[in-house]
Protein backbone atom coordinates (compact mmCIF):
# COMPACT_ATOMS: atom_id res chain seq x y z
CA UNK A 1 0.00 0.00 0.00
CA UNK A 2 1.38 3.55 -0.80
CA UNK A 3 0.89 6.48 1.26
CA UNK A 4 -2.37 8.34 0.78
CA UNK A 5 -4.11 11.16 1.94
CA UNK A 6 -6.64 10.69 4.44
CA UNK A 7 -7.93 13.75 6.34
CA UNK A 8 -7.23 17.38 5.80
CA UNK A 9 -7.33 19.85 9.34
CA UNK A 10 -7.68 23.68 9.03
CA UNK A 11 -7.13 25.96 11.53
CA UNK A 12 -5.77 29.20 12.94
CA UNK A 13 -2.43 29.87 14.40
CA UNK A 14 -2.55 32.78 16.80
CA UNK A 15 0.47 32.96 18.68
CA UNK A 16 -1.34 34.12 21.55
CA UNK A 17 -3.15 30.60 21.49
CA UNK A 18 0.17 29.16 21.67
CA UNK A 19 1.03 31.69 24.47
CA UNK A 20 -2.20 31.03 26.36
CA UNK A 21 -0.84 27.17 26.13
CA UNK A 22 2.77 27.83 27.29
CA UNK A 23 1.49 29.99 30.58
CA UNK A 24 -0.96 27.55 31.56
CA UNK A 25 -3.97 30.33 31.03
CA UNK A 26 -6.25 27.88 29.05
CA UNK A 27 -8.57 27.80 31.86
CA UNK A 28 -9.50 31.65 31.91
CA UNK A 29 -12.32 32.71 30.85
CA UNK A 30 -11.01 34.97 28.15
CA UNK A 31 -9.60 31.33 26.52
CA UNK A 32 -11.74 29.00 28.17
CA UNK A 33 -14.66 28.18 25.49
CA UNK A 34 -12.09 28.40 23.16
CA UNK A 35 -10.00 25.89 24.26
CA UNK A 36 -12.93 23.78 24.92
CA UNK A 37 -13.77 24.12 21.36
CA UNK A 38 -10.62 22.31 20.66
CA UNK A 39 -11.18 18.93 22.57
CA UNK A 40 -13.78 17.51 19.52
CA UNK A 41 -10.50 17.76 17.00
CA UNK A 42 -8.15 16.35 19.89
CA UNK A 43 -10.18 13.51 20.45
CA UNK A 44 -10.84 13.29 16.50
CA UNK A 45 -7.42 13.28 15.86
CA UNK A 46 -6.23 10.88 18.56
CA UNK A 47 -8.72 7.95 16.88
CA UNK A 48 -6.82 8.94 13.85
CA UNK A 49 -3.55 9.55 14.18
CA UNK A 50 -1.44 10.41 11.28
CA UNK A 51 1.50 8.93 10.21
CA UNK A 52 2.94 12.41 8.88
CA UNK A 53 1.54 15.87 8.55
CA UNK A 54 2.21 17.97 5.68
CA UNK A 55 1.51 21.19 7.27
CA UNK A 56 1.27 24.38 4.98
CA UNK A 57 1.82 27.62 6.76
CA UNK A 58 2.84 31.01 6.07
CA UNK A 59 6.53 32.20 8.43
CA UNK A 60 6.58 35.63 9.73
CA UNK A 61 9.51 37.02 9.19
CA UNK A 62 11.06 34.05 10.97
CA UNK A 63 12.96 31.94 9.23
CA UNK A 64 13.14 34.26 5.83
CA UNK A 65 13.72 37.71 6.33
CA UNK A 66 13.67 40.26 3.44
CA UNK A 67 16.66 38.81 2.08
CA UNK A 68 14.86 36.02 0.38
CA UNK A 69 11.39 35.99 -0.14
CA UNK A 70 10.27 31.95 -1.75
CA UNK A 71 6.24 32.11 -2.88
CA UNK A 72 6.65 28.05 -2.00
CA UNK A 73 9.57 26.67 0.79
CA UNK A 74 9.23 23.22 1.28
CA UNK A 75 11.28 21.75 4.71
CA UNK A 76 13.20 18.78 3.66
CA UNK A 77 15.29 18.59 6.76
CA UNK A 78 15.01 16.01 9.69
CA UNK A 79 14.40 18.53 12.32
CA UNK A 80 13.57 22.33 12.77
CA UNK A 81 13.66 24.38 16.25
CA UNK A 82 11.11 26.92 17.59
CA UNK A 83 11.75 30.14 16.44
CA UNK A 84 12.84 33.18 19.14
CA UNK A 85 10.04 35.47 17.68
CA UNK A 86 11.23 38.09 19.68
CA UNK A 87 9.88 37.09 23.14
CA UNK A 88 12.43 33.99 23.54
CA UNK A 89 11.15 30.39 21.54
CA UNK A 90 8.10 28.87 22.48
CA UNK A 91 8.52 26.07 24.97
CA UNK A 92 7.40 23.70 22.67
CA UNK A 93 9.21 20.18 21.67
CA UNK A 94 11.58 20.64 18.14
CA UNK A 95 9.48 19.54 15.34
CA UNK A 96 10.68 15.90 13.58
CA UNK A 97 10.45 15.92 9.97
CA UNK A 98 10.18 13.31 7.41
CA UNK A 99 12.90 13.92 4.77
CA UNK A 100 12.03 10.87 2.91
CA UNK A 101 8.82 12.37 1.64
CA UNK A 102 9.83 15.23 1.70
CA UNK A 103 12.30 14.85 -1.13
CA UNK A 104 9.87 12.76 -2.92
CA UNK A 105 7.29 15.75 -2.48
CA UNK A 106 10.20 18.11 -3.73
CA UNK A 107 10.84 15.79 -6.91
CA UNK A 108 7.66 15.08 -7.73
CA UNK A 109 5.88 18.52 -7.26
CA UNK A 110 8.63 20.39 -9.15
CA UNK A 111 8.05 18.63 -11.98
CA UNK A 112 4.49 19.25 -12.29
CA UNK A 113 5.95 23.15 -12.43
CA UNK A 114 5.50 24.08 -9.11
CA UNK A 115 8.94 25.95 -8.29
CA UNK A 116 9.34 24.98 -5.34
CA UNK A 117 12.29 26.15 -3.07
CA UNK A 118 13.41 23.47 -0.85
CA UNK A 119 15.00 24.38 2.31
CA UNK A 120 17.34 22.66 4.04
CA UNK A 121 17.48 24.48 7.51
CA UNK A 122 14.96 26.65 8.77
CA UNK A 123 13.30 27.39 12.76
CA UNK A 124 9.70 27.35 12.49
CA UNK A 125 7.34 29.79 13.81
CA UNK A 126 4.37 30.12 15.43
CA UNK A 127 2.34 29.40 12.33
CA UNK A 128 3.69 25.95 12.51
CA UNK A 129 4.01 25.01 16.08
CA UNK A 130 0.19 26.57 17.29
CA UNK A 131 -1.42 24.40 14.96
CA UNK A 132 0.46 21.38 16.73
CA UNK A 133 -0.21 23.05 19.77
CA UNK A 134 -4.27 23.05 19.25
CA UNK A 135 -4.09 19.76 17.78
CA UNK A 136 -1.71 17.80 20.39
CA UNK A 137 -1.84 19.78 23.11
CA UNK A 138 1.45 19.69 25.62
CA UNK A 139 3.28 16.20 24.72
CA UNK A 140 7.03 15.62 25.55
CA UNK A 141 7.60 15.40 21.57
CA UNK A 142 5.01 15.85 19.12
CA UNK A 143 3.64 12.30 17.93
CA UNK A 144 4.17 12.59 13.98
CA UNK A 145 6.92 13.88 11.78
CA UNK A 146 5.97 17.40 10.29
CA UNK A 147 7.04 18.22 6.43
CA UNK A 148 6.86 22.25 6.88
CA UNK A 149 5.08 23.77 3.37
CA UNK A 150 5.44 27.80 4.06
CA UNK A 151 3.57 30.26 1.98
CA UNK A 152 4.57 33.80 1.28
CA UNK A 153 1.61 35.47 2.39
CA UNK A 154 3.47 38.61 3.45
CA UNK A 155 5.43 40.26 0.95
CA UNK A 156 2.59 40.88 -1.94
CA UNK A 157 2.45 39.57 -4.78
CA UNK A 158 1.35 36.08 -2.72
CA UNK A 159 0.05 33.11 -4.82
CA UNK A 160 -3.47 33.52 -5.54
CA UNK A 161 -6.16 30.89 -4.29
CA UNK A 162 -6.26 29.03 -7.88
CA UNK A 163 -2.22 28.36 -7.69
CA UNK A 164 -2.50 27.15 -4.21
CA UNK A 165 -5.21 24.88 -4.95
CA UNK A 166 -3.62 23.57 -7.80
CA UNK A 167 -0.35 23.07 -5.62
CA UNK A 168 -2.54 20.83 -3.24
CA UNK A 169 -3.76 18.76 -6.12
CA UNK A 170 -0.23 17.92 -6.63
CA UNK A 171 0.66 17.27 -3.23
CA UNK A 172 -1.72 14.52 -3.71
CA UNK A 173 -0.51 13.28 -7.12
CA UNK A 174 3.09 13.47 -5.27
CA UNK A 175 1.65 11.50 -1.74
CA UNK A 176 -0.06 8.76 -3.72
CA UNK A 177 3.51 7.62 -5.55
CA UNK A 178 5.51 7.52 -2.51
CA UNK A 179 5.80 3.70 -1.89
CA UNK A 180 5.79 3.58 1.93
CA UNK A 181 2.37 2.54 3.72
CA UNK A 182 1.44 6.18 5.30
CA UNK A 183 -1.48 7.62 6.48
CA UNK A 184 -0.89 11.64 5.45
CA UNK A 185 -2.86 14.52 6.76
CA UNK A 186 -2.36 17.78 5.04
CA UNK A 187 -3.17 20.95 7.17
CA UNK A 188 -3.47 24.61 5.83
CA UNK A 189 -3.31 27.49 8.45
CA UNK A 190 -3.57 31.29 8.99
CA UNK A 191 -6.73 33.43 9.37
CA UNK A 192 -9.51 34.07 9.97
CA UNK A 193 -10.31 37.86 9.28
CA UNK A 194 -7.87 39.64 11.21
CA UNK A 195 -5.75 42.92 10.20
CA UNK A 196 -2.92 43.42 13.18
CA UNK A 197 -1.60 46.95 10.90
CA UNK A 198 -2.85 50.45 10.54
CA UNK A 199 -5.94 52.37 11.66
CA UNK A 200 -8.13 50.06 10.51
CA UNK A 201 -6.51 47.11 12.21
CA UNK A 202 -9.08 44.55 14.82
CA UNK A 203 -10.92 44.37 11.38
CA UNK A 204 -12.97 41.24 12.02
CA UNK A 205 -15.92 39.83 9.35
CA UNK A 206 -17.74 36.81 10.37
CA UNK A 207 -20.23 36.64 7.01
CA UNK A 208 -17.58 36.56 5.26
CA UNK A 209 -15.38 33.69 7.43
CA UNK A 210 -18.72 31.64 7.93
CA UNK A 211 -19.01 31.72 3.80
CA UNK A 212 -15.40 30.91 3.41
CA UNK A 213 -16.30 27.60 5.45
CA UNK A 214 -19.28 26.77 3.92
CA UNK A 215 -17.40 27.67 0.17
CA UNK A 216 -14.23 25.84 1.24
CA UNK A 217 -16.31 22.60 1.83
CA UNK A 218 -18.21 22.54 -1.02
CA UNK A 219 -17.04 24.67 -3.44
CA UNK A 220 -13.36 24.57 -3.58
CA UNK A 221 -12.76 25.52 -7.13
CA UNK A 222 -15.18 28.70 -6.87
CA UNK A 223 -13.33 29.89 -4.02
CA UNK A 224 -10.12 29.22 -5.72
CA UNK A 225 -11.26 32.58 -7.80
CA UNK A 226 -11.67 35.06 -5.10
CA UNK A 227 -9.14 38.03 -5.99
CA UNK A 228 -6.51 38.76 -3.33
CA UNK A 229 -7.86 41.83 -2.78
CA UNK A 230 -11.61 40.86 -2.14
CA UNK A 231 -9.53 39.04 1.16
CA UNK A 232 -7.83 42.21 1.85
CA UNK A 233 -11.00 44.69 2.05
CA UNK A 234 -13.43 41.87 3.70
CA UNK A 235 -10.96 39.77 5.86
CA UNK A 236 -8.32 42.32 6.42
CA UNK A 237 -4.62 42.47 5.34
CA UNK A 238 -3.64 39.48 6.97
CA UNK A 239 -6.88 37.60 6.37
CA UNK A 240 -5.08 36.82 2.92
CA UNK A 241 -3.74 33.72 5.02
CA UNK A 242 -6.96 32.06 4.05
CA UNK A 243 -5.37 31.20 0.17
CA UNK A 244 -3.15 28.48 2.31
CA UNK A 245 -6.45 26.67 3.31
CA UNK A 246 -6.64 26.11 -0.15
CA UNK A 247 -3.59 23.95 -0.84
CA UNK A 248 -5.02 21.70 1.52
CA UNK A 249 -8.50 21.73 0.35
CA UNK A 250 -6.93 20.87 -3.14
CA UNK A 251 -5.20 17.53 -1.55
CA UNK A 252 -8.88 15.94 -0.84
CA UNK A 253 -9.99 13.36 -3.42
CA UNK A 254 -12.90 14.92 -4.90
CA UNK A 255 -10.96 17.41 -6.71
CA UNK A 256 -9.14 14.07 -8.07
CA UNK A 257 -12.35 12.47 -9.09
CA UNK A 258 -13.22 10.82 -5.63
CA UNK A 259 -16.34 11.31 -3.11
CA UNK A 260 -16.81 14.33 -1.33
CA UNK A 261 -15.08 14.75 2.03
CA UNK A 262 -17.19 14.19 5.42
CA UNK A 263 -17.16 17.45 7.72
CA UNK A 264 -16.29 16.03 11.38
CA UNK A 265 -15.96 19.01 13.11
CA UNK A 266 -16.22 22.96 12.65
CA UNK A 267 -14.99 25.82 15.43
CA UNK A 268 -15.46 29.53 15.11
CA UNK A 269 -14.83 32.06 17.51
CA UNK A 270 -14.20 35.66 17.81
CA UNK A 271 -11.73 36.53 19.24
CA UNK A 272 -8.61 35.06 20.04
CA UNK A 273 -6.66 38.54 20.58
CA UNK A 274 -6.87 40.33 17.12
CA UNK A 275 -8.46 37.28 15.10
CA UNK A 276 -11.04 35.38 14.21
CA UNK A 277 -10.63 31.69 14.99
CA UNK A 278 -11.73 28.87 12.32
CA UNK A 279 -11.34 24.62 12.87
CA UNK A 280 -12.05 22.55 10.06
CA UNK A 281 -11.47 18.82 9.51
CA UNK A 282 -12.54 16.87 6.65
CA UNK A 283 -12.17 13.32 6.40
CA UNK A 284 -11.45 10.84 3.03
CA UNK A 285 -12.52 7.42 3.41
CA UNK A 286 -14.47 8.45 6.71
CA UNK A 287 -16.01 4.46 8.00
CA UNK B 1 2.79 50.39 -17.84
CA UNK B 2 2.27 50.71 -14.34
CA UNK B 3 1.23 47.32 -12.65
CA UNK B 4 -1.97 47.54 -11.24
CA UNK B 5 -2.64 48.20 -7.43
CA UNK B 6 -6.08 47.51 -6.46
CA UNK B 7 -5.25 47.88 -2.97
CA UNK B 8 -4.76 51.05 -2.76
CA UNK B 9 -8.71 52.02 -2.16
CA UNK B 10 -9.04 50.09 1.29
CA UNK B 11 -8.79 52.63 4.32
CA UNK B 12 -6.34 52.71 7.39
CA UNK B 13 -4.52 49.73 5.38
CA UNK B 14 -0.90 49.40 3.98
CA UNK B 15 -0.57 46.34 1.51
CA UNK B 16 2.86 45.17 1.74
CA UNK B 17 4.10 44.93 -1.38
CA UNK B 18 7.52 44.97 -3.51
CA UNK B 19 8.01 48.92 -3.34
CA UNK B 20 7.00 49.41 0.27
CA UNK B 21 9.50 45.96 0.80
CA UNK B 22 12.39 48.00 -1.43
CA UNK B 23 11.32 51.21 0.63
CA UNK B 24 11.75 49.18 3.91
CA UNK B 25 14.40 46.69 3.65
CA UNK B 26 16.77 48.08 6.01
CA UNK B 27 14.07 49.05 8.56
CA UNK B 28 12.53 45.37 8.70
CA UNK B 29 15.96 43.77 8.75
CA UNK B 30 17.08 46.02 11.58
CA UNK B 31 13.66 44.38 13.10
CA UNK B 32 14.59 41.05 12.41
CA UNK B 33 18.10 41.28 14.24
CA UNK B 34 15.51 41.63 17.09
CA UNK B 35 15.32 38.04 16.89
CA UNK B 36 18.83 37.11 18.46
CA UNK B 37 18.89 38.03 22.52
CA UNK B 38 21.88 39.78 22.65
CA UNK B 39 20.61 42.10 19.77
CA UNK B 40 17.29 43.26 22.16
CA UNK B 41 19.61 43.74 25.26
CA UNK B 42 22.57 46.29 22.91
CA UNK B 43 19.69 47.59 21.25
CA UNK B 44 17.87 48.13 24.74
CA UNK B 45 21.07 49.54 25.85
CA UNK B 46 21.56 52.61 23.52
CA UNK B 47 19.09 52.14 20.95
CA UNK B 48 20.81 55.61 19.00
CA UNK B 49 23.58 53.55 18.62
CA UNK B 50 22.39 50.26 17.52
CA UNK B 51 20.11 51.73 15.15
CA UNK B 52 23.15 53.78 13.82
CA UNK B 53 24.56 50.49 12.67
CA UNK B 54 21.88 50.37 9.95
CA UNK B 55 21.42 51.90 6.63
CA UNK B 56 17.96 53.58 7.50
CA UNK B 57 16.50 56.43 6.95
CA UNK B 58 16.53 59.40 9.99
CA UNK B 59 12.85 59.21 9.55
CA UNK B 60 12.76 55.32 10.24
CA UNK B 61 15.19 55.50 13.07
CA UNK B 62 13.04 58.38 14.92
CA UNK B 63 10.07 56.12 13.94
CA UNK B 64 11.76 53.20 15.71
CA UNK B 65 12.44 55.40 19.00
CA UNK B 66 9.24 56.72 19.16
CA UNK B 67 7.30 53.75 18.40
CA UNK B 68 5.45 54.91 15.58
CA UNK B 69 4.24 51.92 13.72
CA UNK B 70 2.18 53.78 11.71
CA UNK B 71 4.77 56.13 10.38
CA UNK B 72 6.95 53.33 10.04
CA UNK B 73 4.46 51.31 7.54
CA UNK B 74 4.53 54.27 5.69
CA UNK B 75 8.41 54.05 5.59
CA UNK B 76 8.18 50.67 4.23
CA UNK B 77 7.64 48.66 7.45
CA UNK B 78 5.42 45.39 7.79
CA UNK B 79 4.40 44.46 10.41
CA UNK B 80 5.26 41.27 11.50
CA UNK B 81 8.78 42.53 11.21
CA UNK B 82 8.11 45.93 13.08
CA UNK B 83 6.01 43.78 16.40
CA UNK B 84 9.52 42.34 16.86
CA UNK B 85 10.40 45.94 18.44
CA UNK B 86 7.26 45.57 20.72
CA UNK B 87 7.99 41.90 21.30
CA UNK B 88 11.34 43.11 22.86
CA UNK B 89 9.74 45.81 24.89
CA UNK B 90 7.62 43.02 26.32
CA UNK B 91 4.41 43.89 24.81
CA UNK B 92 1.48 41.40 23.31
CA UNK B 93 0.37 41.50 19.50
CA UNK B 94 -2.81 43.02 21.72
CA UNK B 95 -0.94 45.75 22.81
CA UNK B 96 1.40 46.34 19.84
CA UNK B 97 -1.74 46.55 17.22
CA UNK B 98 -3.84 48.42 19.39
CA UNK B 99 -1.32 51.41 19.14
CA UNK B 100 -1.58 51.91 15.26
CA UNK B 101 -5.58 52.42 15.95
CA UNK B 102 -7.93 54.93 17.72
CA UNK B 103 -8.28 52.64 20.81
CA UNK B 104 -5.90 52.47 23.43
CA UNK B 105 -5.02 48.61 24.57
CA UNK B 106 -8.00 48.02 26.97
CA UNK B 107 -10.29 49.70 24.58
CA UNK B 108 -8.81 47.37 21.55
CA UNK B 109 -9.12 44.57 23.42
CA UNK B 110 -12.79 45.66 24.51
CA UNK B 111 -13.85 46.07 20.79
CA UNK B 112 -12.15 42.56 19.87
CA UNK B 113 -14.43 41.22 22.92
CA UNK B 114 -17.62 42.93 20.80
CA UNK B 115 -16.70 41.30 17.45
CA UNK B 116 -13.71 43.44 16.19
CA UNK B 117 -14.11 46.16 13.62
CA UNK B 118 -16.64 45.77 11.34
CA UNK B 119 -16.44 45.67 7.99
CA UNK B 120 -19.08 48.18 7.25
CA UNK B 121 -17.73 51.58 6.79
CA UNK B 122 -14.61 50.40 6.38
CA UNK B 123 -14.24 49.25 3.10
CA UNK B 124 -13.18 51.81 0.69
CA UNK B 125 -10.88 55.14 0.87
CA UNK B 126 -14.34 57.48 0.23
CA UNK B 127 -15.98 55.83 3.33
CA UNK B 128 -13.35 57.38 5.65
CA UNK B 129 -13.11 60.63 3.73
CA UNK B 130 -14.60 62.29 6.76
CA UNK B 131 -12.09 60.86 8.95
CA UNK B 132 -9.39 63.69 9.51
Amino acid sequence: MSARITAAVFTSHVPAIGVAMDLGKTEEPYWQPLFAGYEAGRTWIQDNPPDAVILVYNDHGNAFGLDMVPTFALGMSPSYEPADEGWGPRPVPSVQGHPALSAHIAHSVIQQDFDLTLVNEMPVDHGLTVPLSIMFGQPEQWPCPVVPLAVNVVQYPVPSGRRCLELGKAIRRAVESFDDDLNVQIWGTGGMSHQLQGPRAGLINSAFDNAFLDRIVTDPEGQAGIDHVEYVREAGSEGIELVMWLVARGAMADLAGGPPPQEVHRLYHVPASNTAVGQLILQDDAT
Amino acid sequence: MALDKPYLDIPGTTVFDTDQAAAGYALNQFCRSLMDADNRERFHADERAYLDEWPMSEDQKLGVIARDLNGLITLGGNIYFLAKIGASDGQSYLQIVSSMTENDAAGHAEMMLNGGRSPDGNRYLHEWKDRT
